[in-house]
């Protein structure tokens, strides 16, 4: 049976530290420049309505920008293509606030607050701003949450037969919570991804889930912009080449790169 | 609109809510008209209302290999998952099939939240007390790191955070990863548990009813939020088991917290569980409506019902029964429905009397007894996310 899963990216967006597109970033990779890894990171939602950017939380609007600009390097309209966000965190400033309120005088909970806490909260953000009807889906899991993230999106590719867009993020974060997750770095990164090549496709991924071997124990705390990087380095070098990453608490996820 | 999928069998199912623990009990409580709210006995601070508490949560105790991971929501992913010899039935696949060919697909909204509140509430100066400094407690995929811990999956893993429809969307994922080839089995777990977070924030957004939640009914003032654990073995083939026919998913587009005023996303949702199924609205016997009893989601809902299916199909929301178990939801009702298809049994709308004018003709107050050999679960959640499954009698 083949468990190979290929998609042909048609857009990259990008958000960290210092490194506000994907441009700016491949320009840094190619180069071979350090890149930052804690910090926060300006983020800029285009395709959110004013109103909507007042709304909603940092984390929306970082998934928002780099969502965005996956989409505009594609050509395709945001409104056809079923979403995949992932988070490790989800909005921990927002947990902090509830929680703090809670322990304080739970009758003072923010209903906004409470609404944008749901871990879907970019997804919904999105969709709205989109007007995307289409199914949008919020994964989380733990240190394995990129691969977890980017394997769904490419299933759902596949099962329907359509185009994709997958987006991970995470945030800086300060407080007690943010602390324990040791949330030190925003960074976002999103993927059109095309179950089909075409004149858009920009580079060819081979997914593959390997549950037999393990290449690190996935990360309880941080973020998983660390396991991200080597795929990025390769579609910014545009060459070839095997990537790993931790999928699971003893699986990897297989991928090899086609420039 | 999608193709027609193969269906998959259902080898194991089992759930537990306010109405007890295992399919018995659920199927016993149904037949005696036997509600599980009870008055709010959870929160310090005093918050009238109803809750579905699940019983002897507070006595479980976890093996000592697991301790690290203690917490209500995996006090209650353990309880649940013993009933109705689920984990030997999900041991047995995982032999069966091996370990990297079982996926593990995990349903919550807030997880372990409840332990991240109580960390807040003991903080040490600045930071979590030691007791509670673990952070697979804290992280949104906990539940998903405990049941990998106890049943040892290596196949796909990961949390699906939809708010209220997060573990009717697990299903859709384990069908699309079977269908693929990717996995031969999938584990499916659906579970969360009563915190601060939702009964205050809920409170906030001023959905809360102060009495026992009364889906569709004109008086209806709002929602009772319940807890449940729910478990589905998902496989290519089985005897003598029920069967997951479709699925469909779809986002409203709309608003965070209110529904689209046509029900939009719940008709995109609907027509997709239908032609994945391969059937048509005339064929569906029962469909157990999303029905939480706020004002919005039953006026939407029951419009959209009275305007998609004929007068022989029935529908209820069982909410009135378990409360609404928020991101357990979606399974908690998939299980349900499986036990309507078993017994023949569609179980009433408790606690409604008077249903809204108009509304649809469909709604079943009492339970009736009828063959219901295709039946449908509605789930829609926060951030306009919307999912319908349909399932099917044994073959």
């Amino acid at each position: 049976m083949n468990d190979t899963l290929t998609v042909h990216i048609e857009g990259i967006g990008w958000c960290s530290p210092g490194l506000a597109d994907w441009e700016a970033a491949r320009g840094a990779l190619r180069e071979g420049r350090v890149i930052e890894r804690t910090g926060s990171a300006k983020s800029v939602p285009a395709l959110l309505p004013a109103n909507e950017r007042r709304r909603a939380p940092e984390i929306v609007q970082l998934a928002c920008d780099i969502a965005g600009q996956a989409c505009a390097m594609s050509g395709r309209k945001a409104s056809d293509l079923p979403c995949v966000f992932a988070t490790m965190h989800g909005d921990a400033a927002i947990t902090e606030n509830l929680c703090l309120t809670l322990a304080g005088n739970p009758l003072e909970l923010s209903p906004t607050r409470f609404h944008n806490s749901v871990l879907n909260a970019a997804a919904g953000y999105w969709t709205v701003a989109t007007q995307c009807h289409a199914a949008s889906n919020a994964v989380s899991a733990s240190g394995a949450t990129f691969a977890a993230g980017l394997f769904e999106a490419a299933v759902e590719a596949h099962a329907d037969g359509i185009p994709t867009l997958f987006a991970a993020y995470d945030s800086h974060g300060e407080g007690a919570l943010a602390e324990t997750m040791r949330l030190s770095t925003t960074w976002g990164v999103a993927l059109v991804l095309n179950p089909q090549r075409g004149p858009r496709t920009q580079a060819t991924l081979h997914l593959r889930h390997d549950g037999r071997t393990q290449v690190a124990a996935p990360l309880a705390t941080g973020t998983p912009f660390e396991a991200a990087l080597p795929l990025f380095a390769a579609l910014a070098h545009g060459r070839g080449g095997d990537v790993r990453i931790v999928s699971g608490r003893s699986t990897t996820l297989a991928i090899e790169v086609l420039a | 609109m999608p193709s027609r999928i193969p269906p998959l069998a259902i080898t194991a199912h089992t759930a537990t809510s306010a109405l007890g623990r295992g399919r018995a009990a659920h199927i016993q409580a149904l037949r005696d008209r036997r509600g599980g709210l009870r008055a709010n006995d959870f929160t310090a601070m005093p918050l009238a209302c109803a809750i579905g508490r699940v019983e002897g949560i507070e006595q479980v105790e976890l093996p000592g290999a697991l301790a690290g991971y203690d917490c209500r929501n995996n006090r209650l992913a353990w309880l649940g998952l013993g009933a109705d010899g689920f984990l030997d039935a999900a041991v047995a696949a995982i032999e069966r099939h091996g370990a990297e060919r079982v996926a593990l697909l995990v349903g919550t909204s807030t997880a372990s939240v409840g332990a991240t509140e109580q960390a807040y509430r003991e903080l040490d100066g600045d930071r979590f007390p030691p007791a509670l400094a673990a952070p697979h407690l804290h992280t949104p995929h906990s539940l998903g790191l405990f049941l990998e811990t106890v049943l040892g999956t290596r196949g796909p893993c990961m949390t699906i955070a939809t708010a209220c429809s997060s573990s009717a969307k697990i299903f859709a994922q384990g069908e699309r990863l079977i269908r693929l080839g990717i996995v031969d089995a999938a584990i499916l777990a659906g579970v969360d548990s009563l915190c601060g977070s939702v009964l205050f924030g809920f409170n906030a957004l001023e959905l809360v009813s102060p009495e026992a939640c009364r889906p569709f009914d004109a008086a209806r003032r709002g929602i009772s939020i319940g807890e449940a654990a729910g478990f589905a073995l998902l496989e290519r083939d089985g005897e003598g088991v029920p069967r997951l026919l479709g699925h469909g998913e779809s986002s409203d587009a709309h608003h965070m917290s209110t529904p689209h005023p046509l029900g939009l996303g719940a008709r995109l949702a609907l027509a997709d569980a239908l032609a994945r199924a391969g059937i048509v609205a005339d064929d569906v016997d029962y469909v157990n409506l999303h029905g939480t009893a706020t004002l919005k989601n039953d006026e939407v809902e029951a419009k959209v019902l009275a305007e998609t299916f004929p007068p022989h199909t029935r529908a209820s929301s069982t909410k009135g029964w378990t409360g609404h178990a928020l991101g357990a939801a979606g399974i908690l009702e998939a299980v349900l429905t499986l036990l309507a298809i078993e017994h023949g049994l569609v179980p009433g709308t408790l606690n409604t009397t008077t249903p809204d004018a108009p509304c649809a003709p469909q709604l079943a107050l009492a339970n009736e007894s009828r063959a219901i050999r295709v039946a449908l679960s509605n789930s829609f959640g926060f951030g306009g996310n919307n999912c319908t499954l349909a399932f099917g009698g044994a073959a």
